[in-house]
């Protein structure tokens, strides 16, 4: 194959010369071409190597369905894997890489597998590398990977912006081939809403790469109009380089524009590419045929390409695929490949038709009838072929037509299964419909004329018919040719995944004769490709293999995308900090004053801990436990879910979500409360307070401040309907800060305007609505989840930092100090409150010790449920305290608990532990634990077993609350 | 998939959480000769294939607790109405 740029024609720029590297070479081609067609101009045949066999390839086809001319595009953070060089646009310092060959795309090692061929048949991967089973992983695996593989992937970011957007339309059009066009034009006049999509770089499709004869002018001059016309139209959106990836409910159609990638760089401002939702009322399907190749031997050898793929690349491209040419085929197309390509100057050797008898004109071309091409000879480039009757033709290039499969793909994107046409060799689109219809040689409609009525009737709305154009017909005659059996050569069917024809038959003996196994034991159709040019092959060889018709066979689903799609289409902006939104609490401007180090908690950005110069986090957070045990410290608990709840019915609504009792709550007063699930299993906890007789607020964990607020709405709407009462959520309206220790009272005393702070005016569990600094509306909470004197106090977000700084201030003469999440950790395993590690999902309110808060006088959510058998167990897992005998030891959260004498092993697991924490205060580890029926075990000695980090160690069993049991400090 | 919010009007489905089948009623006892009722509550889902009335969330909309009746098959959607007029109307029916 000597392939060459031909002298005049095509719809190519001449006068640009666009500069380009292959593998390092450079090559000099033109504005509108691809990349595969500059390639071919320069007589780069020799394109890629194959996937399993490292056979060389060069293209098939001259558009989306290009399973060989698969090659690495652009380089850096730009470097794209497996784009089909047929649909890559010519652009200037454009530089492409061939894949899938070591140590050359010229010299491949990896083509000696194609001398142990007859080892690679269908099945080989799972017959030959079964055993022995360990090999695989580490052996097998990666040998496997590294000698068929494509392109590899850029590890650097890409430094370009993708996009997402939104559409609607009455018509969406999907092709702008003859069909598409008077399908668009048909909507349009009408003043509906059109969108005209499609995936080449320029509209008209067909008309691109075909001669046609449409209204008395050339089919290009005819699209131009109608081009024309549209664009003029206000109501129409022209979409060129955007492919429509899928069709799902409701009528959306996904939609990948190209917006740069036919540039070196995208322009400023503009996204590389952009992902469109497209809601149409009515969509057409004008996607056009595929044609199809045959399977004879050596039907992968760089100069056999699909006759319209040859043809394509003549009109079009003004590139020739070898200077002598065999066309061959089972259908009339042949004849009009033979005239076009003679038409350009390229010597026709033969038309070589399958069929007995045609009445197409060959315009004096030698037809050899009834005969087949067996093999094309060569190897990197053909020099001839063989027919199944010995004759051998000398020639550059194959040009082979199998017969046309309608482009059904998004047709059947929503499970309907396409039907067989015998008459047409196609399978045809199933009805979807009104909202979806199909039109044109998608339809099975393989005449011009028939394309141009088929596209305006069912573009047209309301029955308001447009004229059609009268167009000069090519001759449409079609017989089976699938397989041709005298081949020599292997005849590949996938050319992507190197499956051949007689992997079929093989996959039928052994078994996997159902198409979907076939598909999988011979991964036919399986690429990125999708089986797009062999799937019909092999539902044909199938099918003859199996005595079934092409009907029972069927296809194989159908399945979004159309095409590949690059992640960022997908991810649109959203990467990186815009991902998901950064919360940052009210007192943040505070914290990072104070030197606070941020934890990312959910979206959430909490203090963690405040370092001084030197200090760890262990450190840091042990010096703030104890300046806060020692004084006072003061953390920010903002990111607390914060519920308004608010109405004549609001106790009763609480009494429902809660276990406990809210209705009898004392107003001005704080209550523990603690929520279930309504199969009794503990959901969430906090505080909950009123403030007056049908005013509370709730708090819930920081983690599932939104689950709850759902819940609670879920809860009043589809449950308890009848109940009087509002609730929303003030989280972000309300800064709340923690001060706690001795010191707290005469700290925050000096911010109260006028409350004087006592044991009697501020109790324990006291909430009240206050006034600080001369005016500022607060409420203050006396609460402590530390276990010293301590309070909360919650101002408006806007003032949240100015009262931290303030509280600061007033602490100052006692050594105030912030503390992060790290030390409010520390004190509540301290005191053995529970958090997340024991609030698991798994457990009850009778696990966490607090079974006798659970009301038996009202229905609540989770009430019944939470007494079934295994719930009341006594032998459930219970939290309880656990430190090592050894207080120099650290046990290790995670650690599962063995009894004294044990041996290691999960048979004998008693429970683990939830979390530890260095304490200040103890000057050891202790933690909490789960522990079978741990309760009644306080004081065993135990194995702590970390099988994971190897560790084992004795620990011994306590009370939850390690450090100051009496509660004194509490109330001091 | 678009949902017609009786609020908000029709919305696409990725404003909406969804929870399950709307069928089972809580019962409104809690006397232990109930906790079968309660369990098939709790537990127990139909699977239809067809017609199905579901709890959705409009989570990222008016925040309104729907029934939205859909086909599992074909994914049409017939129409939603408020968890609360759904709930009465199934009382008023009892």
């Amino acid at each position: 194959m000597t392939s060459y740029r031909l002298d005049k024609g095509g719809l190519i720029d001449r006068s640009t010369a666009l500069r380009f590297t292959f593998d390092g070479a450079l090559h000099v081609g033109h504005q509108g071409d691809t990349l595969a067609s500059a390639l071919l101009a320069n007589g780069v045949t020799l394109m890629g190597r194959s996937f399993k066999y490292h056979r060389p390839r060069s293209v098939i086809t001259a558009g989306a369905a290009e399973p060989n001319a698969l090659v690495e595009l652009r380089e850096g953070g730009r470097k794209e894997a497996n784009t089909r060089a047929t649909m890559v646009e010519l652009y200037d310092g454009l530089v492409s890489k061939s894949q899938n060959n070591w140590p050359s795309l010229d010299f491949d090692v990896g083509a000696i597998t194609s001398l142990a061929s007859s080892v690679f048949v269908a099945g080989f991967y799972y017959k030959t590398f079964m055993w022995p089973k360990s090999f695989w992983e580490k052996i097998y695996e990666p040998i496997i990977r590294r000698a068929a593989g494509l392109g590899t992937a850029s590890k650097l970011p890409d430094p370009d912006k993708y996009e997402k957007s939104y559409a609607h339309c009455d018509v969406l059009v999907i092709g702008s081939g003859p069909t598409g066009l008077m399908a668009a034009l048909a909507a349009a006049r009408s003043g509906k809403r059109v969108i005209l999509a499609d995936e080449g770089s320029a509209l008209g499709g067909s008309l691109l790469n075909e001669q046609e004869e449409i209204g008395g002018q050339s089919g290009l001059d005819f699209a131009r109009g109608v081009i024309a016309e549209l664009s003029s139209m206000p109501n129409v959106t022209l979409l060129p380089r955007t492919t429509i990836i899928g069709w799902f409910d409701g009528n959306i159609f996904g939609a990948v524009e190209r917006v740069s990638d036919h540039l070196r760089v995208p322009d400023p401002y503009e996204p590389r590419q952009r992902y469109w939702k497209i809601h149409a009322r009515r969509a057409v399907l004008a996607a056009g045929a595929e044609e199809r190749p045959v399977a004879f031997g050596g039907n992968d050898m760089p100069g056999v390409m699909t006759a319209t793929a040859m043809r394509t690349y003549a009109n079009r491209y003004a590139a020739a695929a070898g200077r002598s040419v065999v066309v061959f085929g089972g259908n009339d197309s042949i004849y009009r490949t033979a005239r076009v390509l003679k038409s350009h100057g390229i010597h026709v050797e033969a038309i070589v038709d399958s069929r007995k008898e045609s009445k197409a004109d060959a315009a004096g071309i030698p037809v050899l009838r009834g005969a087949l091409v067996a093999d094309a000879v060569g190897g990197k480039a053909v020099k001839s072929v063989h027919l199944a009757d010995g004759t051998h033709i000398n020639c550059e290039a194959v040009a082979m037509s199998g017969g046309w499969s309608p482009i059904v793909n998004l047709a059947c994107h929503r499970g309907k299964k396409p039907v067989w046409d015998a008459n047409l060799l196609a399978f045809l689109p199933p009805d979807n419909g009104p909202a979806f219809t199909v039109a044109g040689s998608a339809a099975g409609k393989m005449l011009l004329s028939e394309c141009l009525a088929d596209g305006a009737a069912k573009g047209a709305v309301d029955g308001k018919a447009i004229e059609i154009p009268k167009s000069r017909d090519e001759a449409f005659a079609i017989s089976p040719l699938w397989w041709v059996k005298e081949s020599h050569d292997k005849a590949f069917i996938d050319y992507q995944n190197d499956s051949t024809a007689k992997d079929l038959p093989l996959a039928a003996r052994e078994g996997y004769s159902d198409v979907e196994l076939a598909k999988r034991y011979t991964t036919t159709g399986m690429a990125t490709d999708q089986g797009k040019l062999g799937n019909i092959n092999a539902i044909a060889i199938l099918a003859e293999a199996t005595g079934r018709t092409m009907d029972e066979v069927g296809t194989t689903t159908f399945r979004p995308f159309y095409t590949p799609v690059s992640f960022g289409a997908f991810t649109g902006p959203f990467t990186g900090h815009h991902f998901q939104p950064v919360r940052k609490t009210p007192l943040h401007d505070w914290a990072e004053e104070q030197g606070a180090v941020f934890v990312e908690t959910g979206l959430w950005m909490r203090s963690s801990w405040f370092p001084r110069e030197g200090e760890d986090w262990l450190a840091s957070a042990s010096r703030e436990v104890l300046a806060t045990r020692g004084a006072v410290g003061i953390c920010d608990v903002s990111t607390l879910g914060k519920i308004d709840v608010q109405g004549k019915d609001a106790g009763q609504f609480l009494d429902k979500l809660y276990c406990n009792t809210f209705s009898t709550l004392a107003v001005g007063k704080a209550r523990y409360g603690l929520m279930l699930r309504e199969d009794g299993i503990v959901y969430d906890d906090g505080t909950t307070s009123r403030l007056a007789e049908d005013h509370y607020v709730m708090t819930t964990t920081t983690a599932n401040a939104a689950k709850v607020m759902a819940q609670m709405e879920f809860a009043h709407q589809a449950l308890f309907p009848d109940l009087d009462v509002t609730y929303v959520s003030v989280t972000e309206q309300w800064a709340q800060m923690a001060v706690a220790g001795p010191k707290a009272r005469p700290t925050l005393q000096k911010l109260m305007d006028g409350l004087v702070m006592t044991d009697e005016s501020v109790p324990y569990m006291a909430a009240l609505e206050v006034s600080i600094m001369g005016g500022i509306p607060a409420r203050l909470f006396r609460l402590s989840f530390s276990g010293e004197h301590a309070y909360e106090l919650a101002v408006p977000a806007d003032y949240g930092s100015m009262v931290a700084r303030a509280v600061m201030q007033a602490g100052d003469e006692f050594g105030i100090t912030p503390y992060g999440v790290e030390a409010l950790s520390i004190m509540r395993i301290e005191k053995g409150h529970v958090a997340g590690g024991e609030l698991n999902g798994t457990t009850t309110a009778g696990d966490l010790g607090m079974g006798k808060m659970v009301s038996t006088k009202k229905d609540f959510i989770g009430r019944m449920m939470a007494q079934r058998e295994g719930l009341i167990d006594p032998n459930r897992q219970q939290v309880v305290g656990i430190r090592p005998v050894d207080p120099a030891d650290r046990i290790r959260s995670g650690a599962h608990i063995l009894k004294q004498d044990d041996t290691p092993s999960m048979a004998n697991d008693q429970g683990y532990i939830t979390g530890v924490a260095w304490s200040p205060m103890l000057d050891m580890w202790v933690g909490l634990a789960l522990l079978a029926n741990g309760r009644a075990r306080h004081g065993e000695i135990v194995q702590a077993w970390d099988g994971l980090r190897g560790h084992r160690l004795m620990a011994e069993i306590c009370d939850p609350m390690h450090f100051d049991k009496e509660n004194k400090r509490l109330h001091a | 998939m678009l949902i017609p919010c009786p609020h908000c009007g029709t919305r696409p489905v990725e404003e909406f959480t969804f929870l399950g089948d709307a069928a089972p009623t809580r019962p409104t006892t809690n006397d232990p000769s109930s906790m079968e009722a309660w369990y098939e509550y709790v537990y127990l889902r139909n699977n239809p294939r067809g017609p199905i009335e579901e709890y959705a969330h409009h989570s990222g909309g008016c925040r309104s607790w729907l029934v939205v009746s859909r086909n599992t098959e074909t994914h049409e959607v017939f129409g939603a109405v408020t968890a609360r007029d759904f709930s009465k109307a199934k009382e008023a029916k009892a």
